[in-house]
């Protein structure tokens, strides 16, 4: 009986429900979070253009059949290396006639791709090292922090180099090297606030309730991790969108028919003096998205660092 | 009330406890023989300077420090080197600072239910709600986040937590000492009825020897880890106290005094 003012969804009535400072169901509390998240974001231009710019990306791997003017990879030898604003081609086409526009909105499903893929599982991967070592501490710690402080010794992309070298050339190959290159940075930040957390009062008085260490670290030290890991990614994603074209610019990563962007520009390279706009447009591409991820990154910094917003 | 305990099983009983601080050459010993009795529904105050190992008799009843001698028996069965489910439903522990001891990205709810969950307890969202209105909190918070809450208010939401497994027994580390004075008096008062209403049995520390005296029938003095004299609220009241130090302390606690502060500058 007290639900049915909450549950018309008018606008001024959705607006309060969000502005609650008494939420009724746990749903309420969470999207009373999220909405004072976008609120923050909202306010910060920066962040906003970032958040959009990833938007757009996201639209654009949907939505790629219906924005694409011609297959990506149709090729036309009759139409080769024309410049941007020819007929039926808004950039030009490369060395075999195939439209740059095209290739460059089906190429944002490989970016995203591999975004997503390195998202979900190099963070995931460092966080459980990190918080497993920081919280239970001893020689496991040593363990997992000696592992780890090998994996950073090396440079990211010769590392990558040398997984891929070994797997084999692929997409697929340069997404796992990719993400076995990118956890430690993870692994080193969650373990630093899992040091600071463990000795919390709020971790002892659970402990106290009988909690065991797995429930600790999964329920009460993760989510304490997790804003700034998420930040900390948002600004890594730029570098493994680079990553990803370096290995594919060096042949590494994804192979010709495949429209990726690092890829596209290796291919433009040979004619970058007399037909600049083949390897120009996926660097713009590729740095527009990059510029993105940035920005959201810093804002969402912003947002979600709890010491911040304390104050 | 001590009457009334005679001849039952005391709650807790501490005897020869020692505790230790770190390892090898820097190994410091924080607490030495401590030894006390709590008859059940008794109400024991632990007093002394910073420092003088009183939280820390709380920590190693708990568990949460590992270090230690000596044999604390609860209801009568003797303690282990490690804590078992039942023990965390028998005792329970209040922290001194409320801003520090509910998790930030819980909410209320969340912080209540989690006690009942983790001992499989059904029935959560009556004990939840049950829960909020023992300790004088609105249902309307159940769903806030601790940030949206006040010192006082946080503090009663510790309070609610440390009762949700219905224990017999709370500790309490200095519960008032992070609050203002207004909303001290206001958690002390909430913590002596729900005492009375629950019969549960107190052992608080505190350097605030007012609150100890309005809360406790018997007082432990402690200094450097050890226990200097025990003594009743009674015998404090009076200030007849046959520790020297003991003394000294009761003197400090009525504040700034010039005689006692010009005789000991002349020394």
């Amino acid at each position: 009986m007290m639900r049915a003012p909450d549950t018309q969804i008018t606008r001024p009535g959705l607006r309060a429900w969000l502005n609650s400072d008494a939420p009724a169901s746990r749903f309420q509390a969470r999207m009373i979070q999220l909405y004072l998240g976008w609120l923050k974001l909202r306010g910060n231009p920066l962040a906003l253009i970032g958040f959009l710019i990833i938007v757009a990306l996201v639209l654009m791997a949907i939505f790629a059949p219906w924005l694409a003017t011609a297959e990506p990879s149709a090729q036309d030898l009759g139409q080769r290396l024309l410049p941007p604003g020819s007929a039926g081609h808004l950039l030009g086409t490369d060395e075999l006639g195939r439209d740059i526009w095209s290739r460059i909105v089906y190429g944002s499903r490989i970016t995203l791709m591999i975004v997503t893929l390195v998202a979900v599982t190099a963070p995931v991967f460092g966080l459980l090292v990190g918080t497993l070592a920081g919280y239970i501490g001893g020689w496991v710690d040593e363990v997992l922090m000696r592992v780890t402080d090998i994996f950073l010794a090396f440079p990211k992309l010769i590392l990558a180099l040398a997984f891929v070298a070994a797997l084999g050339a692929g997409i697929e190959n340069a997404i796992l090297a990719i993400s076995l290159t990118a956890w430690p940075p993870y692994a080193r930040i969650a373990r630093a606030e899992t040091l600071t957390i463990r000795n919390a009062d709020y971790i002892a008085a659970i402990s106290l309730q009988g909690a065991g260490a797995l429930h600790i670290i999964t329920r009460h030290v993760w989510p304490m991790c997790l804003s700034s890991l998420i930040v900390r990614v948002t600004l890594d994603m730029a570098g493994i969108i680079l990553t990803a074209a370096g290995l594919g610019f060096l042949g590494l990563g994804a192979q010709p028919p495949m429209p990726e962007w690092g890829a596209m520009i290796s291919a433009g390279r040979k004619f970058v003096l007399d037909q600049w706009w083949v390897a120009t447009m996926p660097g713009l591409a590729i740095f527009t998205v990059s510029l993105g991820f940035n920005l959201l990154g810093d804002g969402l910094r912003d947002i979600l660092d709890p010491k911040k917003s304390k104050s | 009330m001590s009457d009334a305990g005679k001849g039952k099983v005391p709650a807790l009983e501490i005897s020869n406890l020692n505790v230790f601080f770190g390892h090898g050459e820097s190994r410091f010993q924080a607490v030495k023989n401590v030894s006390f009795v709590l008859p059940e529904g008794a109400s024991f105050g632990l007093v002394g300077e910073s420092g003088s190992g009183k939280s820390t008799v709380l920590r190693a009843i708990t568990g949460l420090v590992r270090d230690w001698s000596g044999t604390i028996k609860v209801a009568g069965s003797t303690l282990g080197e490690r804590r078992e489910t039942a023990f965390y439903r028998q005792v329970q522990m209040v922290f001194q600072d409320p801003y520090a001891s509910l998790h930030p990205r819980h909410t209320v709810d969340r912080i209540l239910s989690e006690p009942l969950r983790l001992h499989r307890i059904g029935d959560i969202d009556r004990r939840v709600l049950q829960a909020l209105d023992d300790v004088g909190l609105p249902r309307a918070f159940r769903f806030r986040y601790p940030h949206q809450l006040s010192g006082g208010q946080r503090q009663r939401v510790a309070v609610a937590r440390a009762l949700m497994l219905e224990p017999r027994i709370l500790l309490l580390d200095e519960p008032t000492s992070a609050l203002d004075v207004s909303v001290q008096a206001e958690i002390l008062n909430l913590l002596t009825d729900l005492r009375a209403r629950r019969g549960l049995t107190y052992l608080m520390v505190s350097h605030d020897l007012a609150v100890v005296a309005h809360m406790c029938e018997q007082i432990a003095v402690m200094r450097l880890g050890e226990v200097v004299e025990v003594m009743g609220v009674e015998q404090m009241r009076q200030a007849t106290p046959e520790d020297a130090y003991t003394q000294e302390l009761l003197r400090a606690s009525l504040g700034y005094d010039r005689d006692f502060f010009s005789a000991h500058m002349e020394e």
